[in-house]
């Protein structure tokens, strides 16, 4: 018994020296271990990860490792292992809430500094030093109040949601349920989920066109559906985009949606912002000046395109 | 005998099924420390009595006695048969593989919920410390070879504290090493009191290691007798029902088989060996000729033929199809060679249950056709219609499903669709099992118009009169091995009888 | 000879539950059946209405079934990797489309090669999957459960994980309809694939094959076919037809999205060749019933679109005429109306003696 107490007493010392000999090898470049989503998992997910790997190199100042996977436990282990590592900053996007605090703990003994991005979790907020996220019932608002500058007559909103409970569903489908709640001329045509996937969406744009409804809004909570939808219209000779009889909504900001925007096709694109970097990089120098942070959720900038207003700039840009 | 030394009396036992009286008045008396043979052909009533003992079936009439009680017992299932004291292990391992040894032994049989499993690998390993098995409690099963399985699946039985041990084909997929130890073990068992019904068809096996053996013929019992005052040909003679002296040969007047004249050899083997476990043998047949496998069941003829097909993986030995080497290792190569084979098992190797009787007769030829040379409707009709004619088949019409018809109806279609291929050899492996009588003789008589029109035809019958009957050349099988070849004068129950119980 | 007509009694489940809607959506709302000859917005006139939607989304449907009902005649199982291979072929298609760019102004290779590279590449997974049923003998569904799995992030490999887009106006027409034209491509697409698949049936003894090695592998084998073979092929002959569904998929918007795309697919195909009477557990199949099966899935989904039945419930309804066919073809049941079939024949029998 004795005895495995001893080795393992000298596990630990040796971890500490390693550790140690990380921090003390000071070649100028702030460690930092990303633990983000598989970028396979979406668009915003892909841009997101490039816009990590872009901002975090050496020529920047940073040695950065990643880990990625969409289940906790994995991340949990990563973050473990960067810990031990001797990160000075561990920047994190978990795939869960919940489970957070031990690790988060033992960060915070080792003198690691932890900025989240993008997801929220359940923990203490003294265990980190920033939350970056985005705001999803604010797009919708954003999304929502655009609509009502629009002035119509009579809103005839078909409004295609995301996988149902997903918290961009949540928050994009709330602004415009209270919208339509507390207007009477504004009308839900219908109210489906298309999961997402172009296809449904184009099925049910295409039932309702079959149908003989009448509609004049398209409100797709992601690119995607709005694409699936705009495909129904054209079959049905329904014209769409700045002026034409139906307005086309869709979010997250794709390069090639905010293109249809330029063009006139569709009307509206809210943004998910997916460049978090930039903000984790301004909180880092910020620390590494010796400076505290005041406010530790930052919530980020998300603008809406209109088509009348967009440029080739904001295109390029904003665009993943 | 002493009375008190019988561990298992049945009485006058009864068991009919629709339209078979599969068991007619059968007694059975099992001692003490015995090992005692239960045999008979197919369709004897072997396995009928077993499973009425083990309470599968149960009897219609009949009483069962155990020792200890003094009135007959009733057994209605598998589970109060061993209560009783009566264990059965069957051909087919029926243990998990995936667990251990120990975990076998004691499957399903506590009554409480909660099991002391130290308790039990220890009581395990004595058990199978005692009894000489080569296997660990907590080893898995499946990593022990298949005859230690079948140990252990005895030494689950013997635990069961039984009195009477049933070996339902213990060792038909052992090899002799393994066979060698089982018999150890089963005389042990005998040491040590237990009663051991065997149920086998090696003879060898059964004079290596049993004490008695009773004999059942038709659901009828034959006898019971002691080892040392059955003679091996009395024992074969019993079983298939022939008096040695009754030898009235019926053979008629076909042609006898000359072995000087080579000239004509249609398909010949030699040293052919298949994966199916049979020792390589050799073979011929000339053209015209009616020759066939006999031995007792199991004893490998329907592997010999299945490997002149390529029904089984080849291993070895070459053939020669009209003098020409050829390889056959594949069904469709032997077809393409117009030899053309009658499973044994109808049901699972011959019929295409759901397809029509159409389809069923044209398969074979439409196979050796090709793939992209599919027949027409109209043709596949002309066919089916011409031997649904030819051979009398009795079918509502040539789209009824193959599975609708009467078993000889059936064997018929079958026939059809090899006949149909237009073979030179012709390989029949007991085309006449369990079809009616008319059907029967059709089929031999087919068989004999058949060769005397040239084709070359391998009979193979567990009836020995329809071999005389039909073949002019017997080729003798024991134990997987040729073990002799009758024709012309040979070609008498006597000598068939003699040349499969050898040894003596 | 005489021909004799038989109506094939496995079509009636297909028809039934065909007449069954119609009558349906005729009490409900008979506008269901309008159809319009408009323009669409390239000027071109195409027909719309709710059958139109139908066969136009029902001949994707139908294609894959054709190769489902094989697979499942010839295996006894299903191939659940459908969905994703598909996402695997159409990510091919963009990518020989798109090249190293993904928003090409032009294509950077005809249509017909980017399909044909497709197909192969479909057939070389249908192969995968085949070659694990037919000769390592693993039960179908849990083979295909491997590209079920990884498939759809092999699609996103294929194309670097970005999401291509062609702006290519005809390339479109796969999926949509060719100028002038007023009938969904889909459908003649669709009508196609029936046509070879007719011939092949007809012209070689695929059918007799594949229905024999499903109902008794042991006895085709000694009547010289090669099973293994025989189930083989059939998974390339489903790749194939994957590779057609693939292309309309993506053709319909121009694009990709890995994750969603075809999704659940192959429940829908598997149940339209238990809906056109076709034993899931292999053996003999007819493949037109399987063909009408897909078609009465799209005309239930467009059906309960029609009644705005939110589009997470349709799995629900689904499951019911699951449910409804598994509890009809069990045994048990089928011997209870035969019995009760019998009774009142025999009733009815005795009523006439009177």
């Amino acid at each position: 018994m004795k005895k495995r107490i001893l080795a393992l007493l000298m596990a630990m010392v040796m971890v500490f020296a390693m550790a140690a000999c990380g921090k003390g090898e000071d070649d100028g470049l702030i460690k930092v271990g990303i633990i983000n989503n598989d970028p396979n998992e979406s668009g915003y997910r892909t841009a997101n990860d490039a816009d990590m790997k872009k901002m975090f190199t050496e020529a920047n100042g940073y040695s950065a490792s990643f880990a990625y996977s969409l289940k906790n436990d994995e991340q949990i282990q990563a973050a473990q292992k960067f810990i031990q590592d001797g990160v000075d900053y561990l920047l994190l996007s978990a795939a869960g809430t919940a489970g957070w605090d031990s690790v988060l703990k033992e960060a915070q003994e080792a003198g690691v500094q932890v900025i989240l991005f993008d997801r929220t979790i359940d923990a203490d907020p003294s265990l980190y030093v920033a939350s970056i996220v985005s705001d999803m019932a604010k797009e919708g608002q954003t999304a929502v109040d655009w609509l009502k500058g629009q002035d119509l007559a009579e809103y005839n909103v078909i409004h295609l949601q995301g996988v149902m409970g997903s918290a961009a569903q949540i928050g994009r489908s709330g602004a415009l349920d209270a919208e339509v709640a507390a207007n009477a001329n504004w009308n839900l045509v219908t109210q489906q989920t298309a999961e997402w996937s172009a296809e449904k969406a184009q099925q049910i744009v295409q039932s309702v066109i079959d149908a003989g409804t009448s509609f004049n809004v398209i409100y797709a909570e992601n690119d995607d559906m709005a694409k699936g939808a705009v495909a129904a219209l054209d079959k049905a000779n329904i014209s769409h985009g700045v002026g034409k009889d139906v307005i086309i909504m869709g979010f997250d900001c794709n390069k090639w949606a905010l293109q249809e925007l330029l063009a006139k096709n569709w009307n509206y694109d809210g943004q998910c912002n997916p460049f978090q970097a930039g903000y984790i990089d301004e909180i880092i120098k910020k620390l590494e000046a010796g400076e505290t942070i005041t406010e530790k959720t930052i919530i980020m900038d998300e603008k809406g395109f209109d088509a009348n207003t967009i440029t080739e700039e904001d295109v390029n840009n904003y665009g993943i | 005998m002493k009375d008190e030394n019988i561990v298992l009396k049945m009485r006058n036992i009864h068991k009919s099924f629709p339209g078979v009286r599969a068991l007619q008045g059968v007694d059975f008396t099992l001692c003490e420390g015995e090992i005692h043979a239960l045999m008979g052909e197919n369709g004897a009533g072997k396995s009928t009595l077993i499973k009425v003992l083990t309470g599968v079936y149960t009897k219609d009439e009949g009483d069962i006695f155990i020792k200890g009680t003094e009135k007959a017992v009733a057994i209605r299932s598998p589970q109060e048969a061993q209560k009783v004291g009566i264990s059965t292990v069957y051909q087919e391992i029926t243990l998990c593989p995936n667990l251990s040894v120990a975990e076998n032994m004691y499957i399903g049989r506590g009554s409480s919920m909660v099991q002391n499993w130290k308790k039990m690998n220890a009581d395990a390993d004595k058990i199978l410390q005692s009894l000489d098995i080569p296997a660990k409690a907590t080893q898995q099963l499946a990593s022990c070879s298949l005859a230690v399985q079948q140990m252990v699946a005895i030494a689950r039985a013997v635990d069961m504290e039984c009195k009477v041990l049933i070996l339902d084909e213990p060792t038909s997929s052992l090899d002799e090493q393994e066979v060698e130890k089982l018999f150890k073990l089963m005389r042990d068992l005998k040491k040590k009191g237990v009663g051991i019904i065997f149920v086998t068809h090696f003879l060898d096996q059964v004079y290596e290691v049993c004490d008695k053996i009773t004999v059942l013929r038709d659901g009828q019992l034959v006898g019971e007798y002691e080892i040392e005052n059955l003679p091996r040909v009395q024992l074969v003679s019993k079983m298939l029902g022939k008096d040695l002296d009754d030898m009235a040969d019926i053979k008629g007047e076909q042609e006898v088989y000359d072995k000087e004249d080579a000239s004509e050899l249609v398909f010949e083997a030699e040293g052919l060996v298949s994966d199916a476990g049979i020792k390589p043998f050799n073979f011929n047949i000339k053209k015209g000729e009616v020759n066939g496998f006999t031995g007792l069941l199991g004893s490998g003829r329907s592997e010999c033929v299945r490997a002149i097909f390529g029904a089984d993986r080849v291993v070895g030995g070459t053939v020669k199809k009209n003098g020409k080497t050829v390889k056959i290792t594949k069904p469709i190569e032997a077809m393409k060679n117009g030899i053309a084979y009658l499973p044994e098992d109808r049901k699972r190797d011959g019929i295409v249950g759901d397809l029509s009787v159409r389809e069923n007769i044209v398969l074979a030829l439409q196979v050796k056709k090709g793939f992209f040379k599919p027949f027409t409707k109209a043709e596949a009709y002309k066919f089916a219609d011409e031997y649904i004619k030819l051979l009398g088949i009795k079918t509502a019409s040539a789209d009824t499903p193959i599975k609708s018809l009467s078993g000889g109806n059936q064997q018929k279609v079958i026939v059809a669709r090899w006949l149909l291929t237009h073979p030179e050899y012709l390989i029949l492996d007991e085309p006449t099992r369990g079809i009616d009588i008319g059907t029967k003789i059709d089929i031999q008589k087919l068989v004999l118009k058949l060769a005397s029109e040239g084709m070359s035809i391998t009979f193979i019958s567990s009836e020995t009169d329809e071999m005389l009957r039909t073949c002019s050349r017997l080729v003798v099988m024991r134990d997987r091995k040729v073990v002799g070849e009758l024709s012309g004068e040979d070609l008498t129950q006597n000598m068939i009888m003699n040349t499969i119980a050898g040894g003596e | 000879m005489k021909k004799k007509f038989t109506f094939n009694k496995q079509l009636l489940i297909p028809l039934a539950a065909i007449l069954l809607l119609t009558v349906f959506n005729l009490i409900a709302d008979p506008s269901f059946f309008a159809i319009k000859l408009d323009q669409n917005s390239a000027g071109d006139p195409v027909l719309s209405g709710n059958l139109i939607t139908i066969l136009d989304y029902g001949s994707e449907l139908a294609i894959l079934a054709i190769g489902m009902t094989l697979v499942t005649a010839a295996t006894g199982g299903q191939d659940i990797s459908v969905g994703a291979t598909i996402a695997i072929a159409g990510s091919v298609i963009l990518r020989v489309l798109c090249g190293t760019d993904s928003r090409p102004e032009t294509l950077q290779a005809p249509v017909i090669v980017a399909f044909l590279v497709a197909c192969v590449v479909s057939m070389v997974f249908g192969a995968f999957n085949g070659v694990l049923v037919a000769h390592f003998k693993i039960q179908p569904m849990v083979a295909t459960l491997i590209l079920f799995t990884a498939g759809r992030s092999i699609a996103a490999w294929i194309n670097n994980n970005e999401l291509p887009v062609i702006s290519e106006p005809s390339f479109a027409y796969y999926g949509n309809f060719i100028p002038g034209i007023p009938v969904p491509t889909p459908f003649f697409i669709a009508i196609i694939c029936m046509i070879i698949t007719a011939l092949v049936l007809r012209f070689t003894t695929l059918g007799l094959y594949t229905q024999s090695v499903g109902i008794n592998e042991n006895s085709s084998k000694l009547n010289g076919i090669n099973p293994v073979f025989v189930k083989f092929i059939t998974f390339v002959i489903l790749g194939l037809c994957v590779a057609v569904c693939g292309l309309i998929k993506v053709s319909r918007i121009s694009t990709i999205n890995y994750s969603v795309i075809a999704k659940d697919i192959e429940m829908d195909a598997i149940l339209a060749v238990a809906l056109g009477g076709n034993a899931l557990s292999g053996g003999k199949f007819n493949m037109t019933a399987s063909i009408l099966g897909a078609y009465v899935i799209q005309y239930l989904t467009t059906t309960l679109y029609k009644f705005q039945v939110q589009s997470t419930a349709l799995p629900a309804y689904k499951a019911v005429v699951v449910i409804i066919l598994v509890v009809a073809s069990a045994p048990v049941v089928r011997e209870w109306v035969a019995g009760v079939w019998k009774k009142r024949k025999a009733k009815h029998q005795v009523k006439e003696a009177n």
